[in-house]
């Protein structure tokens, strides 16, 4: 069992929780996920660690509410604790001193993105952030993204904050301006594949880390599985990061949607017992 | 120093196994005939996830024992990789002392409700049983009684907890909880030391839990036979990835002497065909794992589980005939066995194939997949398949299966499990460098001790072995214990 020590509302639809893991706390480094389970009914997820304490002995989970699991977590309160968190998992992120390191992350992408942001900063890179949402509202962690960039741009669809236009426009801004070494973006599947094909124009080296469909998170299932540079991969023990040009977006956003019938009609009746 | 042939002869001139031999002729014992089990009606199983076979009654039990002749030699042990006593557990039922017979199982085999039913008997003590050997009859149904002391014991509310020795404080590691490292925890608490389990799922047991459907296997008996573990006192730790959440390294300096590695083959295999990674197309882990380890089938848990009307299996193993016939009890019209070979060179038991077959699984054998093609959201619906034929024989001893150009043809699919097989899970060895693996990722060790290339860390089961039997994983796991047992020995001697 962990507990959940701290709990804070970042937007209508986007929770961050504290969780209580000692031993994930002082192993996971920048990139690395865990696996979540609420209870003993409930399904293995995967989300990616955005912050943790080792002398706290606690991880940061950014959740959106999408569906029956991350409403349901969304609901859970200071105190409640979830049945099982296991980790970490996957390859943490390879941070060296490239030089400029552009970072993009849109909607709740900006979690995950934030400690990698972070370590590319400690290790002495000069980084440039783009973060992207629909609309103001939605736009998250910008105060700690602000903290560990040495540019920050925030881009919103209907320009109700920062600029308007999508994150690839303010990813332009940036590698019009300057020599980047090396781009790291994370967000949903779409923008990731235009954020990628945006950086290929400039030669940027670039990586995306990738949140499939998991059952195990160990390798076991093989659900998670993508094209890289035509080879299928496991996004849990071969990940979550790849060379973002050589991804197979639209094979990746294809296997997305694997159960999407049945988790909107898993979702609509949990929200018909939830608003009763 | 006495060995194992001298107890089990000494065993067998008890007063109660002599007088037990002398009450019946051997002429009246061969003369009865090998007991059926009772079995599910396969046109009502194939709609349930209740067990197949529904065991032995006291009468059937007691009738079948008298078959076994107690003999000077009893080559059935050789088939073992256990070792278990097997004349003598029998001769108890016999005896009517099921209780007895189920405390002389666990002498030797911490799982034996488990081995009762997904050992693979006919190749093992059955095959090297005296009825086969020199009679040409069936042999001793060696599996349906010990299953049947197992349950016998499990029903009756009197489950014995093998005595263990003193504490001797020391602690040692298991990591993965599936047989292999049961079969280990099960020796080594027993001899005093301070066992720990690590388990990266949140359930204890494995590919028993995950991989072995409940209508072979409930999960609720290998519950029953882990609760007896955690009563000799071995302690269970879930969520636990040794290698990520901590390292073999921390975990020495949290005291512990030595490992066992039995972390399974973990890694599904594909066969990287144009089309695979289409939606629907899982792989038997995926698969199995949504409905045993999820259950997903069930409506009050989160997990869901696409199974269509037309499933297509790829493979012959067991697990493939796991994922058939649990496509047929998800609701197909129908189910396929789709195999590049003929049905004499399956590696399934011959009890699953039955099985399946009287379920209504269809047996596509000498046929493999070439292509698979979807609609517009990327569902599969159909598979281009190429009809082989045998060739000369592989490696393996079994004839080649070689493809028949311009055979291929369409079938009609909405959902495929490629059962192919698994390679070994890289999470341990990618997380030790000194560890020295094979080409195919599996864990190197000396035969006798199952010691790896790293001193105090044993090794066995699947991620030794790359794809074989519970039984194959237990026998492993005792052996490591027993080799694990003299290194701490010698350890201890030296300090």
């Amino acid at each position: 069992m962990n507990k959940i020590v701290e709990k804070e509302q970042l937007n209508n639809n986007v929770v961050k929780l504290v969780i209580h893991a000692p031993r994930i706390a002082r192993k996971r480094k920048a990139g690395h996920f865990v696996i979540v389970k609420i209870n003993k009914k409930g399904e293995r997820i995967p989300l990616t660690i955005a912050d943790a304490d080792a002398a706290k002995g606690t991880i940061t989970l950014v959740i959106q509410k999408v569906g029956v699991t991350s409403h349901k977590l969304s609901l859970m309160e200071e105190g409640d604790s979830l049945a099982d968190v296991v980790g970490p998992l996957g390859h943490a992120t390879e941070i060296y001193k490239a030089g400029t390191v552009l970072c993009a992350g849109g909607g709740v992408g900006v979690a995950p993105l934030l400690p990698i942001a972070r370590a590319f900063k400690k290790a002495g890179n000069r980084v440039l952030s783009v973060i992207a949402a629909r609309n103001r509202d939605l736009i998250i962690l910008e105060d700690e993204m602000r903290e560990c960039s040495d540019e920050l741009i925030i881009m919103t669809d209907d320009g109700s904050y920062g600029k308007q236009g999508l994150v690839t426009h303010g990813m332009e801004e940036i590698l019009d301006m300057v020599k980047v070494n090396l781009a790291v973006t994370i967000g949903p599947a779409i923008m990731m594949k235009f954020a990628s094909m945006t950086t290929k124009k400039y030669n940027v080296p670039t990586i995306a880390s990738l949140n499939t469909i998991m059952v195990d998170g160990t390798g076991m299932c093989g659900a998670c599985r993508v094209s890289v540079d035509g080879k299928t991969r496991f996004v849990c023990v071969d990940g979550p990061e790849f060379d973002a040009h050589k991804i197979d977006y639209d094979e990746m956003i294809m296997r997305l949607g694997a159960y999407e019938d049945m988790e909107r009609e898993a979702y609509e009746k949990y929200l018909e017992t939830v608003s009763k | 120093m006495e060995t194992i042939s001298d107890i089990l002869k000494s065993e067998r001139q008890q007063a109660w196994r002599d007088e037990l031999r002398k009450s019946m002729k051997a002429k009246e014992r061969t003369s009865i005939p090998r007991v059926k089990m009772p079995e599910q009606d396969p046109h009502v199983r194939n709609k349930n996830h209740s067990e197949v076979n529904l065991g032995l009654t006291d009468e059937m039990a007691i009738k079948e024992a008298q078959r076994c002749l107690d003999c000077v030699d009893p080559t059935c042990i050789t088939g073992c990789p256990v070792g278990i006593n097997i004349p003598k557990f029998i001769k108890r039922i016999e005896q009517g002392e099921f209780l007895e017979s189920a405390k002389t199982l666990k002498e030797t085999n911490a799982l034996p409700a488990v081995c009762g039913r997904v050992c693979p008997q006919e190749v093992q003590c059955e095959a090297n049983c005296f009825y086969v050997q020199k009679l040409k009859k069936d042999p001793v149904a060696i599996g349906f009684l010990e299953r049947f002391a197992a349950d016998y014991e499990r029903n009756s509310g009197n489950i014995s907890v093998p005595g263990v020795d003193n504490k001797n404080g020391i602690k040692v590691a298991v990591i993965g909880s599936g047989p292999a490292g049961l079969a280990v925890a099960g020796d080594m608490i027993k001899w005093g030391y301070d066992v720990t389990v690590f388990e990266a799922l949140h359930e204890i047991g494995g590919v028993l839990k995950y991989g072995i459907p409940e209508f072979r296997l409930p999960n609720e008996i290998v519950d029953v036979e882990i609760d007896n573990l955690k009563q000799m006192g071995v302690k269970f730790e879930t969520n636990f990835i040794v290698g990520t959440t901590a390292t073999v390294d921390d975990l020495r300096k949290e005291g512990f002497e030595a490992f066992f590695v039995g972390s399974g083959a973990g890694l599904p295999k594909f066969m990287n065909i144009p089309g695979e990674n289409y939606r629907r197309i899982f792989s038997s882990n995926e698969y199995l794992t949504r409905v045993n380890l999820m259950n997903a089938a069930n409506p009050d848990y989160d997990t869901p589980v696409f199974s269509g009307k037309n499933v297509a299996v790829i493979g012959g193993g067991n697990t493939a005939m796991d994922s058939v016939r649990t496509s047929k009890r998800l609701g197909a019209d129908r189910s396929m066995i789709i195999y590049r070979r003929s049905i004499e060179e399956m590696p399934a038991r011959v009890e699953e194939v039955k099985h399946a077959q009287e379920e209504g699984v269809e047996f596509m054998n000498l046929n493999s997949p070439v292509e698979y093609f979807a609609d517009e959201k990327g569902n599969v619906n159909k598979m281009l398949v190429q009809k082989m034929e045998l060739g000369e024989p592989d490696s393996s001893g079994r004839r080649r299966p070689v493809p028949l150009e311009g055979s291929e043809y369409e079938v009609k699919v909405d959902t495929v499990v490629v059962a192919i097989g698994v390679s070994p899970n890289p999470l341990i060895p990618a997380s030790m460098p000194e560890l020295e693996v094979t080409d195919w990722g599996t864990i190197k060790v000396d035969k006798d001790t199952m010691q790896s290339s790293v001193e105090g860390i044993f090794a066995g089961g699947d991620i030794v072995r790359g794809g074989a039997t519970v039984i194959l994983a237990m026998g492993d796991g005792r052996k490591a214990a027993k080799g694990m047992h003299e290194y701490l020995k010698s350890k201890v001697g030296k300090k």
